[in-house]
């Protein structure tokens, strides 16, 4: 059932495939943390009708299944804008808006766990927004909730075998293609599921000592 | 050219599969979660290190790798299951893991004047458990559960990728038949799955307004 020789043999060209999941999970955080940063923010603005539409904007993309989000993307976008994007593309937007509704929750705790005070002294200081944001409140928002960003770093890299459907050569594709040439589904499948296991095991335990590391500098 | 009317049976029939694959994978979730979360926190070394090691596995793997490897995989192994049994499977492994943790965390957050009130009145380990913290625990665990049980109907989409004919599928085989509609049909599946998803968290509130009756 399982053959080392042929295991080895597909090693490699799972390997490059990891690069390519490797970089959708990278651009799909950075796209994540950024817009879900701008949502988080948004989210806060005095006018109701901007805090309603991005209230309205998170219920439902996190209510809707991310695979139906990057068909919708990936086949609606040309017929209806008249322009196209490369899968991969489609599929880091698709990642990132989707995990950006998760992660303006996850800045928001952070940004409630900020004193009131401390808004208070910015107004004492006469900062403007914009610096009350950027020197007073997000540098005490983010350490915090570092970990738990952390952990959406390693739920978005197991979703990314979803770009698969939209025709992205990552990981499963590539075991998909082995499989469909070689007609030998249990080394490719398992292979991929290790180290998708593996990694993500990995970087839970940093993410856990970068916890600890942070427990001890972020108690008040 | 199609109309919404034209489409109704169709998605009908992949949104009836997609309830039944939730249903089936929830009670699945449940049982593991309950049973895993409360193994966790037993006295006996074996037992703990067993659904830590379940948690820590299930927890680490890609769903949609697990589904791969439960219905392609699997069968060489000499297990061969239907479609829907290996959907239920993956999915009720995957998200038992995750329901394991909501489990032991709300256990735990039970205060600790009940444990030792419990202790007081001479009741057994057992009838401590089920008689006085997991009714108390149950309600802590409501709104994570309902947070996971949306996670677990969006997660049913990925069935399409075993060709099990739910509503992501029927919505792709629309797709082929009207293709100048591609964007309306997706928007129709994104509400659809939104409308489940609503459903969901109304159970859930009503549940929590039952089991919080006359508590706290």
């Amino acid at each position: 059932m399982w053959d080392w020789d042929y295991a080895l043999s597909i090693l490699p060209r799972l390997l490059g495939a990891l690069k390519v999941t490797l970089y959708a999970t990278f651009w799909g955080f950075l796209l994540a943390s950024v817009f879900g940063l701008l949502l988080a923010v948004l989210g806060r603005s005095r006018v109701k009708a901007i805090r309603m539409a991005v209230f309205g904007f998170v219920e439902f993309i996190r209510s809707t299944p991310l695979l139906v989000q990057l068909f919708f993307l990936f086949y609606s976008i040309p017929l209806l804008f008249g322009f196209s994007m490369t899968a991969f593309m489609t599929g880091v937007i698709g990642l990132g808006l989707h995990y950006s509704t998760y992660m303006s929750e996850v800045y928001r705790s952070g940004i409630d766990g900020v004193e009131k005070g401390q808004w208070e002294a910015a107004r004492a200081l006469n900062f403007s927004k914009a610096r009350t944001w950027t020197s007073v409140v997000l540098p005490q928002a983010l350490p915090p909730i570092l970990p738990i960003m952390g952990n959406y770093l390693i739920v978005m890299f197991k979703e990314t075998p979803l770009l698969a459907a939209i025709t992205v050569v990552e990981l499963l594709t590539t075991a998909k293609n082995i499989n469909s040439m070689d007609w030998r589904p249990f080394e490719p499948y398992t292979i991929i599921g290790l180290l998708f296991l593996v990694i993500s095991l990995l970087v839970s335990l940093l993410v856990g000592i970068m916890e600890k590391h942070l427990g001890k500098r972020h108690t008040r | 050219m199609g109309s919404i009317g034209e489409w109704i049976p169709l998605l009908w029939e992949g949104t009836v599969i997609t309830a039944q694959v939730t249903l089936l994978s929830a009670i699945v979730t449940l049982l593991l979660a309950a049973v895993t979360g409360i193994m966790r926190l037993s006295k006996f070394k074996i037992i703990r290190g067993i659904s830590y090691i379940y948690v820590l596995i299930f927890r680490g793997v890609s769903l949609l790798v697990l589904l791969f490897w439960v219905y392609y995989a699997l069968p060489l192994m000499g297990v061969e299951l239907s479609k829907m049994t290996s959907a239920v499977l993956a999915i009720g492994l995957n998200f038992g893991a995750f329901g394991a943790e909501i489990v032991r965390s709300s256990i735990l957050a039970v205060p600790k004047g009940q444990w030792e009130a419990a202790q007081a009145l001479n009741l057994t380990p057992t009838q401590r458990m089920f008689r006085v913290i997991f009714p108390q625990a149950l309600v802590r665990m409501l709104p994570p559960f309902n947070n996971l049980m949306i996670e677990l109907l969006k997660a049913t989409s990925l069935i399409y990728f075993i060709t099990l004919t739910d509503l992501t599928y029927q919505a792709m085989i629309l797709r082929s038949l009207y293709l100048p509609q591609t964007a309306q049909i997706f928007g129709l599946l994104l509400l659809i799955y939104f409308i489940m998803a609503s459903i969901i968290s109304m159970i859930a509130r009503m549940l929590e307004r039952k089991l919080s009756a006359g508590r706290m």
